[in-house]
């Protein structure tokens, strides 16, 4: 895992001094809300509902023990003993005093947290693949990566004022478990041709009022020409980016307007421009990085193989099947821990559950954990004879739920219940959704069905991407709930498509319901809710959902 | 009728004017009428309350409720954690909000 440097360490600390004086200065008067919403949103602070809230920032998702333990004590300490896992892989605290942010900042540090460039018009925390350097489809280890475009990115003088918020995800394999080709730039390690590896890049996805899945811009770079046309694609975003329409200003409406194909000339042409002068490819920053992510000192010669005696338990059965994935060492495996138990709030982990986990992880995974998009946590490196007493010690946490990818792993925003923005509660949706499909065996034969839900247009929680979305409206003054069907946030990525008039709370649950019935008349052996979909098309299930 | 809410400066605590103060609670809110801007600018430059706004409301038996679910959810608190709300011990506290 990486270890911040002295430089890391410095701009860290001297941001938290600053901080805690404009903080000073906007309590006792010296500054207005007006002057001090863009100094708080650049260190992650929003005002909510019901108290500020703290969005703590999880470089491509990985974290260590003492880091989740720190979660864990802020939790406690400064909110009210909970945090929530975004579909960023961040951390967001609900219930943050003003007066004390400068202390969580400073406590934060001490653990190589910040919460730099988690809002506002900046570019965020890169996201990646949760099990980066543990999954045996990577073609190669795409943390390195990331964090040298952490390291670029982080106050770059030239991208601190963007248009909008900017996006970068990163992933190693063909199967994209980071929605990738939602965020603005998509890069994927792919080999060149002469063998080298290097970056697919997609630029142009995005969620939001207008929804798109990037495009393709580059087949393949070469790796040390990355952070020189990632540079040019922001340059042509600055100066081209519509600064005069929030609705317009992300990259995806340039790179829609002017097309792929134009786009793509702009930037290579102003890549053209750039090359003669590119800096020397920071070879020994990126070598000094990759020596920190070097694969922890796995135990060789390991049966590869699960104790028969304890997978004869059914409910540790269940676990295995759904919740541990393939590991490319062998004899070790990875593991999700779901944050979607029946009854819970999707994302959300309590103080102690995450004081836990710390603990499972030095105990178990070499002290690593990750967050994922879909708001659960992986212990990437479990051996597989010490599954069974980490699934014992979740399940006494109420960490042990069996349902990843099912129905009742949804993604939720999240919505009225907290969020300023929000036009309707998206929570109790899902609530209502994972109670009424909370029998396994339902589950298991609805097979991999993704469910996202946003309580408004902003589409934190991917609606658009969903197997199956739902999005909160506000249709006079009470909360109503469109449907939609049809979409990817994976490798085959698609938006989903509106089915028609929105539901009530219930309504939109009986509605999700018939969708799924539907599915099952007409699915084939085997076959997703998505590929039905695909093959069948929309109007089988609008009939089903209207009549 | 017409009431004023914010979020405490230092706290952000949802706040209700009470025609002298702030309170916690909207029981305690009065109707500021056509009077609100003025209160409201007074109070931010006093530093009293963040994003002040004037909200419409109900009054009740019980006192205002806000026409709008967003300020009733502000009120009380989140509704699936009604551990956390004003009312923690009341079980109809979030009929009120719905
Ligand atoms: C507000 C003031 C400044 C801004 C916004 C600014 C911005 C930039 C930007 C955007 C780059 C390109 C970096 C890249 O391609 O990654 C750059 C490079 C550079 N700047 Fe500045 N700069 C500022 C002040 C200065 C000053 C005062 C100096 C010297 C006294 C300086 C020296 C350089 C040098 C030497 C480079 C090339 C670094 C390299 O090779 O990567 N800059 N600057
Ligand atoms: S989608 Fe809307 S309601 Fe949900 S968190 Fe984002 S801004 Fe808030």
């Amino acid at each position: 895992m990486y270890k911040y440097d002295r430089f890391d360490q410095e701009i860290v600390d001297a941001r938290v001094d600053e901080f805690r004086d404009q903080t000073r200065r906007r309590i006792a008067g010296e500054l207005s809300e007006d002057q001090f919403k863009p100094l708080r949103l650049k260190n992650g602070l929003y005002l909510q509902l019901h108290a500020y809230m703290l969005r703590v920032a999880v470089p491509y998702g990985m974290m260590s023990g003492r880091q989740l333990r720190m979660l864990g004590h802020i939790a406690r300490t400064y909110s009210r003993d909970y945090g929530h896992f975004t579909t960023r892989q961040n951390m967001q605290f609900h219930w943050i005093k003003l007066e004390q942010a400068p202390d969580i900042l400073a406590e934060l540090a001490t653990v190589e947290m910040h919460a730099i460039q988690t809002s506002g018009e900046s570019i965020r925390n890169i996201s990646s693949d949760h099990f980066a350097g543990a999954a045996a489809d990577e073609i190669a280890d795409p943390r390195p990566w990331a964090e040298l475009i952490r390291q670029w990115t982080t106050f770059h003088p030239e991208f601190s004022y963007f248009p909008r918020k900017f996006k970068i995800a990163l992933t190693a394999s063909d199967n994209d478990r980071v929605a990738a080709l939602s965020h603005d730039i998509a890069l994927k390690l792919v080999p060149g041709p002469d063998g080298e590896i290097g970056f697919c890049v997609h630029v142009g996805g995005g969620m939001g009022r207008t929804p798109f899945i990037a495009k393709l811009v580059r087949p393949y770079l070469p790796p040390q020409h990355l952070l020189s046309y990632i540079a040019a694609i922001m340059r042509v975003w600055n100066r081209y980016g519509r600064r005069d329409n929030i609705h317009k200003a992300r990259i995806k409406i340039l790179v829609h307007d002017l097309g792929a194909e134009e786009f793509t000339r702009q930037v290579e042409e102003e890549w053209q421009l750039m090359l003669p002068t590119e800096p020397p490819f920071p070879q020994a920053e990126l070598d000094r990085i990759a020596v920190q992510f070097a694969p922890p000192p796995f135990e060789t010669g390991l049966a590869d193989t699960i104790d028969p005696a304890a997978a004869a338990d059914p409910a540790f059965a269940r676990w295995l099947t759904h919740n541990v994935h393939a590991h490319r060492q062998p004899g070790y495996a990875i593991v999700t821990v779901s944050l979607k138990p029946p009854g819970g709030i999707p994302g959300d982990i309590t103080a102690d559950q995450l004081e836990l986990l710390a603990d499972l992880a030095e105990r178990y995974a070499f002290d690593e954990l990750r967050s994922t998009h879909a708001q659960n946590v992986v212990l990437p490196h479990v051996r597989k004879a010490d599954l069974h007493a980490l699934w014992q010690a979740l399940d006494a946490a109420g960490l042990a739920t069996a349902n990843v990818d099912l129905v009742s792993d949804i993604i939720v925003c999240p919505g009225l219940d907290y969020c300023s923005l929000a036009n309707a509660r998206s929570i109790p949706v899902a609530q209502k959704i994972a109670d009424r499909f909370a029998d396994y065996d339902r589950q298991k034969d609805l097979g991999e069905l993704k469910i996202k839900i946003s309580g408004c247009i902003n589409a934190c929680g991917h609606h658009h991407v969903g197997h199956i979305g739902i999005l909160g409206v506000d249709r006079k003054g009470t909360e109503n709930y469109q449907l939609l069907l049809g979409g990817s946030g994976a490798e085959d990525a698609a938006l989903a498509k509106i089915t028609g008039p929105g539901f009530d709370e219930d309504g939109v649950v009986d509605a999700v319901e018939r969708t799924i019935e539907r599915y099952r008349q007409l699915r084939t052996e085997g076959e997703r809710f998505l590929d039905t979909y695909r093959r069948v098309g929309f109007e089988p299930f609008k009939e089903a959902i209207y009549g | 009728m017409k009431l004023l809410t914010g979020n405490d400066l230092k706290s952000g605590a949802v706040t209700w004017w009470t025609g002298q103060d702030w309170s916690l609670h909207v029981e305690d809110a009065v109707d500021v009428g056509e009077h609100g801007e003025p209160i409201l600018a007074r109070e931010e430059a006093l530093r009293r309350v963040n994003t002040p706004a004037i909200i419409d409301a109900v009054a009740t038996p019980d006192g205002p409720r806000p026409a709008h679910i967003k300020h009733r959810i502000r009120a009380l608190g989140p509704t699936v954690r009604p551990d956390l709300t004003l009312k923690p011990a009341d079980p109809d506290a979030g009929g009120w909000v719905i």
